[in-house]
């Protein structure tokens, strides 16, 4: 099953002979790509790979990969994937979920397979709006989304997924953008990292949302408004002449202009993945006054759940002999020869 | 005569043995051990080879209020020389800890019956706390009943001293002390008691010695104490039973145990997902230790989350498990459509207890029924098994294992608190008897050229259960609808017609391997038949042999395979010309049969949180043939 060194596949063997069901133009599609030519540089087989998904438009996913696909119900995508994971370890678990599916009605169960770390990719496509349902403002809205159950505007304020990640102890948190070159290295980081790796995906809704990243993702704000973060390598954005400076007296960051690349001069920051301070900071920058922080922004290794499940099973199952009757039999017990006579 | 380690107590006067039966029972504050004590007395009845059958009743507050009313927990036991099927109706003997245990339980106990009180908590801010103006063991309102009132509290605390605890550990004490007095009562033996306390205790042994010192005051007071009439020493004798190894067993521990076995006759690792719930909890923690069986369990996140985790421990390959409780059950709902759809196996238990809502946390009710056979959107049909008492859970575990892998089903266990909690007499399965079902997991990669159909089915129906990780059989599932053969979403409507039919057969497909509907006591054709289902086959049962006793043509069904129901009940139910349907519902089984065979199917309702007792059943019976 499980060869030292799997047959390589290419990214055919990856596609379903599914007719794809997305809207014309929806980021979904780049998505879908970017993850099937991902998939052949993975080194794994398709057989030993399980997609598992909620309800919405992202969650019709797994139908288009041709590996073993769960299909499940809305926001629960985690609980199975982690019956899943426990049921055979072997299996390469991938989540597909949305900004709905994982934050409003499945938000319980992200914060517990990320705390639980269970050894998962968790891929959340956020466009900040419900597709599948015809374009209600979700939890990642931004205040004043109008939409048909909010027709003078929403005024919950959103969450930020990475930020909500990382309070509920994620262990690896990325952003990657739908259309997005880097998009299948952040995948390939995602999929490296043992143990929960969350990945926020801003996709693009056509229809619903059209262009609600655009602030970021458009070609011509792109340089300013990105900022790909690199493990070990300067925190550095509009072609290397600005960069993240960490303010030690008031404990913030803030954004500096590079001159002639010195940015050790500047005082910018090199990126240390598994600085938990930093990411938490990383990922609450206020888009305008900041860059968007993209690419691995924590990624720190813990044990994993079903690793520490397994485990503990076969230590507590160590020197007891799985004998049945023995078990049925236990307790105080006692022996009827013949049936008593009365006296 | 069951050797039952023949523990006498030394070479004491042999007490005159008799035959029959006695129902006790233990009533005191939640803090003050009633469950503990009870639960000993039981183990040291079985051990004298009595057969027995209890109920635990107890709030649902962990510590309730010292001394109120609503924090009095009670446990009591019917023990004796002949079949005992039900918990008894009333108590003769009633053990009363304080005068709220007194107050909530005397009205329950048989004229001319004892009264043991502990004189020691009769003081005036508990008798207030009762709502007593007077203190009643002074006062004459108990004259219907045998008195007896110690003043435990008070000899504990002396038969404990040597061992230098503080007065409130002194007199934690004080329901051994009371166990002592009741073991005396019935010559019963103290050595299990012992070990266990030894057992308990192997930390803290000054703890242990204290605790055996008070069991031991309490036995000797029994003994030397000169005391009225009905304070003599009772024997009752052993129950005739088949011979074999017997223990006592809760129907929690009895459905943990199945489910094992059943996992191991199905040849599947079992994955159990569960949430705390009163009274289900008991499962997920007798589970939990057991990891040499193959068995992993899961505390998740919520009620959605345990179910979730086991249909994708199940699709994964293993026995994929969850149990709750009704509120949890509803919970579960959607997610056991989508097992449904998705045609995996999976157990759920559902340990009843008194609704709707929240309800009644720690009392039985068996209302339930509708939510199992008919609480899922869409046309959901699965099988649902009802248990009877603890021991028929064991074999009602392994049939849902078996039903569930060779239907690519999930199946419903109803359970409820009361056989939850409840102990009984069990003799130990040679679990060789069991004919094995082994799973044959799907893994024949198709042809060149041809496609997997995950959902081509086989003459029951079932569909194949491939693992992931099986090369050549990647496919797709999930909960919209999908065509019948490859399991591509399909939302045609000859499809979905079919796929609803297709489904709904399967289910009814069950009927085919369960056994024909039997009559537990009587005939065909009689003039009434008591039909009933659950907890209550005791009291039933009880009830009917009574009757029959007396010459009353009834008699006494008992189902067990909810749904699909026996092929042949219809028309055995039709050979009868009344039908009475007892249960702690408002008439759920009743609408069932109603439905399904178009018989006058007449109700019997109770809902008090209480099982039945047999001289409700007795009463309904006479009217009914009246």
């Amino acid at each position: 099953m499980n060869d030292m060194t799997p047959i390589p596949t290419t990214i055919k063997d990856w596609e379903t002979d599914q007719e794809v069901r997305w809207c014309p133009g929806c980021g979904d599609y780049a998505v879908l790509k970017a993850v099937q030519r991902t998939m052949p540089e993975l080194g794994v087989r398709p057989e030993n790979t399980v997609f598992v998904s909620g309800i919405g438009c992202s969650s019709r996913f797994p139908y288009y990969m041709e590996t073993y696909g769960f299909h499940t119900i809305h926001g629960r995508a985690p609980a199975f994937a982690t019956g899943i994971k426990l049921a055979n370890p072997e299996l390469d678990v991938w989540i597909i979920t949305g900004d709905g599916d994982a934050l409003s009605i499945g938000g319980n169960h992200t914060m517990h397979v990320l705390r639980r770390n269970l050894d998962c990719q968790i891929l959340l496509f956020n466009n900040e709006i419900y597709g599948l349902t015809k374009g209600q403002y979700s939890p990642t809205s931004r205040m004043g989304t109008r939409s048909p159950s909010t027709p003078f505007g929403s005024v919950d304020s959103p969450v930020s997924p990475c930020a909500y990640a990382l309070g509920a102890g994620a262990r690896f948190v990325a952003r990657g953008i739908d259309v997005h070159k880097k998009l299948p290295e952040v995948l390939k980081a995602a999929h490296r990292h043992k143990g929960a790796s969350f990945v926020e995906i801003f996709q693009n809704c056509i229809v619903y949302n059209d262009e609600v990243f655009g602030a970021f993702t458009e070609k011509k704000a792109a340089a300013d408004n990105q900022i790909w973060l690199e493990a070990g390598e300067p925190m550095l954005f509009a072609g290397g002449a600005k960069g993240i400076i960490l303010d030690k007296e008031r404990l913030r960051l803030d954004v500096v202009d590079v001159t002639d690349g010195d940015w050790r001069g500047a005082g910018v920051i090199v990126h240390e993945p598994a600085n938990r301070a930093v990411a938490h900071m990383l990922v609450e920058m206020p888009l305008g006054a900041f860059p968007m922080a993209l690419g691995v922004l924590y990624d720190d290794p813990h044990p994993t759940f079903d690793e520490v499940v397994r485990m503990q099973n076969a230590q507590a199952a160590k020197g007891k002999s799985a004998d049945l009757q023995a078990l049925i039999a236990k307790g105080q017990t006692w022996q009827v020869e013949k049936e008593p006579r009365a006296e | 005569m069951a050797t039952a380690h023949s523990i006498e107590d030394g070479g004491r006067a042999r007490v005159p043995h008799e035959q029959g039966a006695v129902v006790v029972r233990f009533a005191g504050d939640s803090g003050d051990g009633m469950q503990l004590t009870g639960g000993q007395f039981t183990l040291s009845t079985a051990l004298a080879g009595n057969d027995l059958a209890t109920f635990p009743d107890f709030p649902a507050e962990i510590r309730a209020p010292q001394g109120t009313l609503f924090g009095v927990s009670a446990f009591q036991i019917n023990f004796g020389s002949t079949s005992i099927e039900t918990a008894g109706d009333e108590p003769e003997v009633l053990i009363a800890m304080n005068p709220a245990a007194l107050k909530t339980n005397v009205d329950a106990l048989t004229p001319g019956g004892l009264i043991i009180a502990d004189a020691g908590e009769f003081g005036a801010r508990n008798l207030a706390k009762a709502g007593y103006a007077a203190d009643p063991l002074e006062d004459g309102s108990l004259a219907r009943w045998q008195l007896l009132s110690i003043d435990i509290s008070a000899l504990t605390i002396e038969a404990v001293k040597p061992f230098g605890l503080g007065n409130k550990e002194a007199l934690r004490c004080k329901n051994m002390w009371t166990l002592g007095l009741a073991l005396w009562m019935f010559d019963r033996p103290r050595d299990p008691i012992t070990d266990w306390l030894k057992a308990k205790f192997a930390a803290k042994p000054e703890l242990a010695e204290a605790n055996i010192a008070a069991l031991n005051a309490g036995h000797a007071y029994g003994e030397t104490a000169e005391i009225g009439y009905a304070f003599r020493q009772r024997h009752i004798d052993p129950a005739p039973t088949a011979p074999g190894l017997y223990r006592t067993i809760t129907g929690a521990e009895a459905i943990s145990l199945g489910l094992v076995a059943g996992a191991r006759l199905a040849g599947l690792p079992m994955f159990f997902g569960g949430y705390p719930i009163t009274p289900a909890s008991a499962i997920l923690h007798h589970l939990a230790r057991l990891k040499e069986f193959e068995v992993t369990t899961f505390q998740a996140e919520d009620e959605i989350a345990a179910i979730c985790a086991a249909i994708g421990a199940s699709y994964a390959g293993s026995l994929g498990v969850t149990s709750s409780s009704g509120p949890g059950i509803a919970l579960k709902g959607e997610a056991m459509g989508l097992a449904i759809m998705t045609e995996l196996p999976l157990i759920i238990v559902n340990s009843q207890r008194g609704g709707p809502s929240t309800g009644l946390p720690t009392k039985t009710e068996q209302s339930d029924l509708y939510q199992a056979v008919y609480g899922r959107n869409g046309d959901a049909p699965l099988p649902v098994i009802a248990v009877r008492s603890p021991a028929d859970a064991f074999d009602c575990a392994i049939e849902a294992v078996r039903i569930a892998t060779q239907f690519m089903t999930p199946v419903i266990i109803l359970t409820d608190g009361y056989i939850a909690n409840a102990a009984e007499p069990w003799r130990v399965p040679d679990h060789e008897v069991y004919q094995a079902f082994p799973v044959d997991f799907f893994d024949e990669s198709p042809r060149e050229g041809e496609k997997f159909n995950p959902y081509r089915r086989d003459a029951k129906l079932a569909r194949p259960w491939v693992r992931p990780g099986t090369p050549g059989l990647t496919h797709r599932i999930g909960g919209i609808e999908k065509s019948s053969d490859s399991g591509n979403i399909d939302y045609s409507a000859s499809n979905h017609q079919r796929m609803t039919d297709i489904r709904a057969r399967k289910v009814l497909n069950v009927a085919d391997t369960i056994p024909g509907q039997d009559i537990a006591l009587g005939e065909p054709g009689e003039k009434l038949a008591v039909v009933g289902w659950g907890s209550t086959f005791g009291p039933i049962h009880q009830g009917v042999l009574r009757a029959r006793d007396e010459g009353k043509s009834v008699a006494h069904i008992h189902i067990r395979y909810i749904w699909p129901m026996p092929k042949n009940l219809g028309d055995l139910l039709k050979t009868y010309d009344r039908i009475l349907v007892p249960e702690l519902n408002t008439g759920q089984l009743k609408t069932l049969l109603r439905d399904q065979f178009l018989v006058d199917a007449r109700p019997l309702n109770k809902v008090s949180g209480h099982p039945f007792r047999i001289a409700e059943i007795e009463a309904a019976i006479e009217a009914s043939l009246g």
